[in-house]
């Protein structure tokens, strides 16, 4: 399988990427192109042309921000966040769970940037962006904004970003003090997530001080389960099943051949169930 | 078209290719390597795993003008002077294939994986090479090729 024909530009700098994406609405981004290039060959997604920004390393790597933020470039591979001692001390959710992205070869491809930016709802960063409340930076033709994620994904396959922006970074509290888990239900090996539960849960005096819950693949978008997270608000932790059962209240599940929607309602249910348990025995 | 160079196997490549070129159809049709196989055409099997800049990805999702200036290691170039790579002949000693269709992908993903993990448990070794589907062999023998090349 071949793509359709596409012009094809590599970019320079971040300045020549957005100018060589403002004023044409049929470019796009390459980064690590494994969500765009399968796309591309089964001729779903035919971009005029594709603006190549993998070789700006400037925008790879990971670096410890001032203050309670950890900044990762845009193009910092999976592979590379599964294995970076400052996200898995400060981040360990999101260096354990990019780990669960794909397989080896995809992680050795695909970047942070085009994930958040791919806005699939069953892709597994996001979720931990939007449950670390993360803040994406993007860059355009006006100049920068910082987005939070609660803010970014829009829809299925859609983003707060502009045609004409780019992520150059993603910045993400860290977390070290918090018990955390990321549960992946998949049938085969390198599956997608037929449902994801991230649970990041701040304990004190045996009980349950905060919690926040990220669900993968439970509607357009990633989605936080608000209910659970505020039955689990000082809570003890004897009520996390009941609270669990909250899971899927104002979620709007698909169904596909991998499950219906009845049953990642269960799965979402059990899972943040047992998220929330194992966080806490971390 | 657009002009590359690749550095495959050690040896720096010219050639001209469209920007939808697909590196695997690159180094098959363009240069001849057919130790690289098609499985799937869907970033799934890993039947086209190839190392860029010495790490493993599926060739059949990745741009040949991606490539451009990196440097490709394709099954043939494992062995040297006429010897097999020990991989291959772990393989080959493990009976870790049978018709042989997933085994350039497996090797290449194996020796990439050894390469970033040294030390893997069996059950590392399994989930290290969850990209690459083998129809034949079980994968028993994949992993005791493996371990057997990580042990010595
Ligand atoms: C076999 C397979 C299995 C996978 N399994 C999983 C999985 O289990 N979980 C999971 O989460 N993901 C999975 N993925 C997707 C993988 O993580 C992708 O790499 C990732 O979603 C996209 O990153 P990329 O760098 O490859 O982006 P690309 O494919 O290059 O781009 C994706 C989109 O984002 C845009 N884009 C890219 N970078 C930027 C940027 N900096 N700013 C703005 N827009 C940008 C592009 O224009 C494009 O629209 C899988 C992919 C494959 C092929
Ligand atoms: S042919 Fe590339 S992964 Fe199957
Ligand atoms: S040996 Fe036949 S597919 Fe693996």
């Amino acid at each position: 399988m071949i793509p359709a024909r596409f012009d094809y530009e590599v970019a320079e700098s971040v300045e020549h990427a957005i100018e060589l994406l403002d004023g044409n609405d049929d470019a796009k981004l390459l980064a690590g192109g494994h969500s765009l290039l399968p796309l591309m060959k089964l001729r779903l997604a035919r971009p005029a042309a594709l603006v190549d920004i993998g070789r700006l390393s400037a925008l790879a790597g990971v670096s410890n921000g001032s203050g309670p933020l950890l900044r990762i470039g845009a193009l910092t591979r999976h592979h590379e966040l599964a294995n970076d001692p400052l996200v898995q001390e400060h981040c360990p959710i999101l260096a354990y769970t990019a780990g669960l992205v794909g397989d080896r070869q995809v992680r050795h491809r695909g970047t942070i940037g085009g994930s958040l930016a791919h806005g699939d709802p069953a892709g597994d960063l996001a979720t931990i962006a939007l449950t670390l409340d993360a803040q994406i930076v993007a860059r355009g033709p006006n100049g920068e904004r910082t987005i939070d994620a609660a803010e970014f994904f829009k829809g299925f396959y859609e983003t707060a970003l502009a045609p004409n922006e780019l992520i150059t970074e993603v910045r993400i509290p860290k977390t070290e003090a918090a018990h955390w888990s990321y549960i992946k239900f998949r049938r085969r090996a390198l599956d997608w997530a037929t449902v994801g539960v991230a649970a990041v849960v701040e304990s004190a005096n045996g009980g349950i001080e905060a919690a926040r819950i990220g669900l993968t693949n439970m509607g357009p978008t990633p989605l936080r389960a608000t209910a659970v997270e505020q039955a689990l608000a000082g809570a003890s932790t004897d009520s996390v099943e009941a609270a669990a059962a909250k899971a899927d209240e104002g979620t709007s599940p698909p169904a596909d051949s991998f499950a219906s929607a009845d049953f990642r309602r269960h799965l979402s249910r059990v899972l943040t169930a047992r998220a929330v348990e194992e966080a806490l025995s971390r | 078209m657009r002009s590359i160079a690749i550095t495959v196997n050690g040896v720096r490549r010219e050639l001209d290719v469209e920007p939808r070129q697909l590196l695997v159809y690159a180094l098959r049709e363009q240069l001849g390597l057919t130790g690289t196989n098609v499985g799937c055409d869907t970033t799934t099997c890993g039947a086209c795993t190839v190392h860029l800049d010495g790490e493993s990805v599926k060739s059949c999702t990745v741009l040949a003008v991606q490539a451009d200036g990196r440097e490709v290691t394709t099954i043939e170039g494992l062995q040297s002077n006429g010897d097999l790579h020990e991989m291959q002949r772990a393989f080959h000693e493990n009976h870790a294939l049978q018709c042989g269709y997933c085994t350039p992908g497996m090797i290449m993903a194996a020796t990439s994986l050894l390469k970033e993990h040294p030390d893997p448990s069996d059950e590392e070794i399994r989930y290290g090479l969850e990209g690459n589907l083998c129809r034949c062999t079980g994968y028993h023998n994949i992993v005791k090729a493996v371990q057997a090349v990580a042990g010595a």
